[in-house]
């Protein structure tokens, strides 16, 4: 396993450190970890294992049994479309295809520019905007192949 | 006097433009050196019209929508600060039909006020609730909780009162309140509504939850899908801090209540209650065996409620106005009012808050207006994905817990999410295998290895493989499902399979 190298290890250490008082305190660090970091560090997870003094088989599983922590740094810019079946009744297949094409990736996949990370999410929560994606945080509803090429044209799109 | 103009927050409706809407109002009002207020509430629900803007002239509010950053400057030529004709003019928002026809009781506040706002949500009615609370025993408001006839919305129908008694009889020094707002079921949003529209709302329903059963302190179990819903919480959570209506003093009581907001990690099974007590507790969100029940042994192994946010932000109405008048909406054993979300390829799609006992017909061509494609409605997926597919036959069932079990499907969340005749239901039901594959956790063998053995018998079935053979195979692995999983999610993931065997099966034939 890599390491973390030191200022970064010692960054996940006062994250523990701010969280490990709090009851059942490992989803608070990740979640903090993955805002620093962009990711969870494999280097991480003996850090936070250590810091509170739980297994690194106990972190390990954690962050692997949770779809929103990534193990491996995302593009500039993170694209989730919901594959869900409202999308899907509004075209959410069709869009994914077009996606994909456009970016050039599967989901699962960061261009090779690092611009751009795919990923497919389950319900946004905005089934009566059907189909809906979410970008940088950022929720795009009644989306068409147009409208995606349009926000993907701006980089970090606004809304 | 200054105009006051409502804008929506909702995430809904700034992902149809409403957030560019708000900007080129504040910029044309400063263009014009007009004052005015802006206000970003909620969501009224009416998402075929958002950005649905509001303008509050001296009679009452008046509707536009759906409004493009575009349209601003020819909506103040139009004096609409003055509620001036507009081509996007939809009159007084109360006499919107669609809005109109619906029986608002958890909703009234939502898309009304400034959810950030306690002075706004007391003005509006908010806290009622809990001061009738302060002035009962607890066991009087867990009754008022039975006797409203309020059963579990996240899905389960389980009567909250009978949970909330289990609780109150506990006798440990620490228990819990927690919501379940891990809102995943494809076509339902009205926990995210309620969030970010009322906030207020779901913290006065928890804390005479803690209050009534001696709970200190709630969590919100919110999904990390939400942000917006978390920025609305966190905002609420601490305007009642700071007015005192959370912490050591509950409204001068000298009751103690204290909440937060933990996030999930994207996991769908986190919405199985005991899974989520796990996930609250940072570990991996496996489901526990039950007994021991959480209102037993809950989090941290404490005596803990769990609901829904729609179960929990119907208690202060039913408080304040009284849990009869609450049972006098609805019908059989679904008493009260159902926050209705229609999803999917419909007309017009949004929160309907109706008493139960409405027929899926009128919901879906009455409300609904057909499909968004007009093209005839297929078949309806009703209570998320773990839901099944009902046919046109059966669009005379009321919506109704025992009604819909009759005909073999579920209301769950109440989402009903609508597909036109060009939808596949064999890939529908492959797509139901699949999602349970996706988001099973792993810990019995008829979820985790089922579901993925059910994606590859429908892709022989569809490839032309043995196909009689096949479908019975498939018929008996949905069995197996439903009575060897551990919880709902290999338990029901075969329902929307079922159906769709049962009601569409000239689907599952071999493709060319």
């Amino acid at each position: 396993m890599e390491s973390l190298p030191s200022d970064q290890s010692a960054a996940v250490r006062r994250i523990v450190a701010q969280l490990k008082e709090r009851p059942g305190p490992l989803l608070e660090v990740l979640h903090a970890i993955q805002a620093s970091f962009g990711y969870v560090p494999e280097g991480a997870v003996p850090v936070v294992a250590e810091e509170l003094n739980i297994s690194r088989a106990e972190v390990h599983g954690v962050v692997t049994f949770y779809h929103f922590f990534r193990r491996h740094r995302p593009g500039a810019h993170t694209v989730s479309l919901c594959q869900a079946e409202s999308c899907q009744a509004m075209g959410a297949e069709a869009l994914a295809r077009h996606a994909r094409e456009r970016l050039g990736i599967d989901f699962h996949q960061t261009t090779a520019d690092g611009r751009f990370s795919l990923e497919p999410i389950y319900c946004l929560g905005n089934c009566a905007c059907s189909p809906a994606a979410m970008i940088d945080g950022q929720l795009h509803g009644r989306l068409t192949p147009e409208a995606f090429d349009a926000l993907i044209a701006q980089g970090s799109p606004a809304k | 006097m200054t105009a006051t103009v409502y804008v929506p927050g909702d995430a809904g409706a700034l992902s149809v433009g409403s957030g560019e809407v708000a900007a080129a109002i504040a910029a044309e009002a400063k263009r014009r050196g007009t004052k005015l207020e802006l206000v970003r509430n909620g969501s009224r629900g009416a998402y075929w019209l958002e950005p649905l803007i509001e303008v509050q002239t001296s009679r009452e509010r008046c509707a536009y929508g759906p409004v493009r950053a575009a349209d601003v400057p020819s909506l103040f030529a139009s004096d609409f600060l003055n509620g001036g004709k507009h081509p996007l003019s939809l009159g007084l928002t109360d006499s919107i039909p669609w809005l109109k026809s619906q029986q608002r009781l958890t909703f009234e506040r939502v898309g009304v006020i400034d959810p950030s706002s306690v002075a706004d949500y007391v003005k509006h009615g908010g806290y009622k609730g809990l001061e009738r609370a302060l002035t009962l025993s607890g066991a009087e408001v867990v009754q008022a909780v039975t006797t409203s006839g309020l059963r579990g919305r996240g899905g389960a129908a389980f009567p909250a009162g009978i949970k909330w008694k289990t609780v109150l009889e506990q006798g440990a020094a620490q228990k819990y309140v927690t919501c379940n707002a891990d809102e995943g079921d494809s076509g339902t949003f009205a926990d995210r509504m309620l969030m970010e529209g009322d906030p207020l709302l779901l913290i006065e329903g928890m804390t005479i939850a803690g209050i009534a059963v001696g709970a200190t302190q709630g969590y919100i179990y919110l999904r990390a899908e939400y942000p917006h819903a978390h920025a609305a919480l966190k905002t609420a959570i601490a305007a009642a801090y700071q007015a005192q209506y959370l912490g050591a003093n509950v409204a001068g009581s000298g009751k103690r209540f204290d909440l937060e907001v933990r996030l999930g990690a994207g996991a769908y099974i986190c919405g199985e209650e005991t899974s989520m007590l796990e996930s609250l507790e940072g570990k991996r969100g496996e489901v526990r065996v039950r007994p021991p029940l959480p209102a037993i042994k809950g989090l941290f192994g404490q005596p803990t409620i769990v609901n829904n946010v729609v179960t929990l932000t119907s208690v202060p109405w039913i408080l304040t106005h009284g849990a009869e008048a609450y049972a006098n909406f609805g019908m059989g054993k679904s008493r009260g009012t159902l926050p209705i979300q229609l999803a999917g390829n419909i007309r017009r799609g949004g929160l309907v808050e109706r008493a139960f006992g409405l027929t899926l017909r009128e919901l879906l061509y009455d409300i609904g207006g057909g499909t968004a494609t007009g093209r005839p409605i297929r078949a309806v997926q009703v209570g998320g994905p773990l839901g099944a597919y009902v046919p046109p036959a059966h669009f005379d069932t009321p919506v109704d817990y025992e009604a819909l079990t009759g005909v073999g499907a579920m209301l769950g969340h109440g989402g009903f999410v609508v597909f036109d005749d060009s939808v596949d239901m064999a890939r529908m039901a492959r797509y139901a295998m699949e999602f349970c594959a996706i988001e099973s956790c792993g810990k019995c063998t008829p979820c985790r290895i089922g579901s993925t053995r059910g994606v590859e018998v429908i892709d022989r079935i569809l490839a032309g493989v043995d196909g009689e053979r096949n479908v019975r195979l498939l018929e008996e692995l949905c069995e197996t499902m439903v009575q060897g999983s551990l919880c709902g999610l290999g338990g029901m993931a075969p329902f929307p399979v079922q159906s769709a065997l049962k009601h569409f099966r000239e689907d599952f034939r071999a493709r060319v």
